[in-house]
């Protein structure tokens, strides 16, 4: 639900008269969600599935998220798009960390979100949460074009639902919010440290 | 193509000084191979490249084996009179094998289609003496496959133009493919363990110091 000042019942009562009411945060929200520029990278075969949610047949333009950015500098969203390898994951924090804010990520696949079948590997990243903040994670090995279209609906969904002002606000207008993070080190054995406490918060497990 | 036999046989002709063994594979497939020893490696592979017979040109896969040290168990059971009755006796020889590092190749030809021809080396040791020569010079495919197997398994090829790591970063100092290999212990979160995952999951919840305790 979007929250306002006005009534829901009176705007949609004058929406039908032709008057448009809506706020500062409505409009930008809206506009924010539906010019989405992802990121433009692949690791593993999820990106095929992410080439063909952006082709013409599940078109990915329907949703404002087509104009897949070279440079993140120009990039809103970062869909980390199969295996994170440890030899790769500081460059992709590394671009992350590139991205001007408001920036969201959706982890694609089970790689993305911890390891996957490459779970035991010597070089596999178990999950890009260890680094950086995720918003959407996506099952699926791969998950199929219309999965990333609804974790893409999703994410547009959390945006609208982002509060500019007040108690509650988005998390990057706030200053004290770090927008970058550490960048890994490679180590003698592995990545240092080996996931970020300030970012990688996993559930307990209770074992009998 | 000729037969193992007869191609040891003609390197040992050309080669009198060259110590080719065949190793025999008991599996189904039976394909045999020939071990080198290092010091006649390089002359051995351009023969194998240039003989008219053979001109095995392309090298098409080179990998590496960990044999860790390892005590071999026979038994044998054999009938013996004693005291005049016949009894079956067993007897249980060790023997005892140092381990070591082996490479493996895979040669095929493309001018006269045939192949493949198997060719194998082994290192000294397993920790400092794990070098055995390089087969780049002939067949210029075996760069990267041999760097990997630098990377992974820790074998120094002498005489390799670039020998780098190729997979894992250069700071690594591990050989992740050696049997005891010894992985970092990131189990801080495993919602779906299984098999050995139960017990190093387990293992690292009972461990002090750990970086993450899941929170």
């Amino acid at each position: 639900m979007i929250t306002s000042l006005i009534d829901e019942e009176l705007k949609k009562d004058l929406r039908e008269q032709g008057v448009v009411v809506t706020t500062l945060q409505e409009v930008y929200n809206w506009g924010r969600r539906n010019s989405l520029w992802p990121l433009q990278f692949g690791l593993a075969c999820c990106a095929i599935e992410m080439i063909a949610a952006a082709a013409s047949r599940y078109d990915l333009a329907r949703f404002g998220g087509e104009v897949f950015r070279p440079s993140p500098r120009q990039a809103d969203l970062m869909i980390v798009a199969g295996t994170v390898t440890k030899k790769m994951a500081p460059q992709v924090v590394r671009l992350y960390n590139q991205m001007p804010d408001p920036k969201y990520v959706i982890a694609m696949g089970a790689c993305a979100i911890s390891g996957g079948p490459f779970k035991q590997g010597y070089n596999v990243l178990k999950g890009i949460d260890r680094y950086v903040p995720v918003d959407i994670y996506i099952p699926g090995c791969p998950p199929r074009p219309e999965a990333l279209l609804q974790g893409f609906i999703e994410l547009q969904h959390k945006i609208d639902h982002q509060k500019l002002s007040g108690p509650g606000k988005a998390s990057f207008l706030n200053a004290d919010t770090p927008s970058e993070y550490p960048v890994p080190a490679f180590g003698a054995h592995d990545l240092e440290p080996p996931a970020n406490p300030d970012v990688f918060h996993p559930p307990k497990i209770e074992r009998e | 193509m000729e037969t193992l036999e007869q191609i040891a046989a003609r390197i040992t002709a050309a080669m009198p000084e060259a110590k080719v063994a065949i190793v025999p594979n008991p599996a189904l497939p039976g394909q045999s191979s020939l071990r080198l020893s290092h010091d006649c490696a390089v002359a051995v592979a351009r023969f194998l490249r240039d003989d008219a017979a053979l001109r095995l040109d392309y090298c098409s896969n080179v990998t590496g084996i960990d044999w860790p040290e390892r005590v071999i168990k026979t038994t044998v059971k054999t009938k013996q009179i004693v005291d005049g009755v016949e009894k079956e006796v067993t007897t249980v020889s060790e023997e005892f094998q140092p381990g070591c590092l082996e490479t493996v190749y895979h040669l095929y030809s493309m001018a006269l289609k045939h192949g493949p021809v198997v060719i194998r080396m082994r290192t000294a040791d397993r920790a400092d003496q794990c070098h055995m020569p390089s087969l780049t010079p002939v067949w210029k495919s075996a760069e990267f496959q041999e760097r990997e197997a630098f990377d992974l398994y820790g074998i120094r090829f002498d005489g390799h133009p670039d020998l780098r790591r190729i997979l894992m970063w250069d700071e690594f100092t591990d050989f992740p493919m050696r049997k005891d290999y010894r992985e970092p212990d990131d189990y801080d979160y495993e919602p779906t363990a299984h098999d050995a995952v139960v017990e190093k999951a387990a293992r690292h919840a009972a461990t002090p110091a750990q970086p993450f305790a899941g929170a």
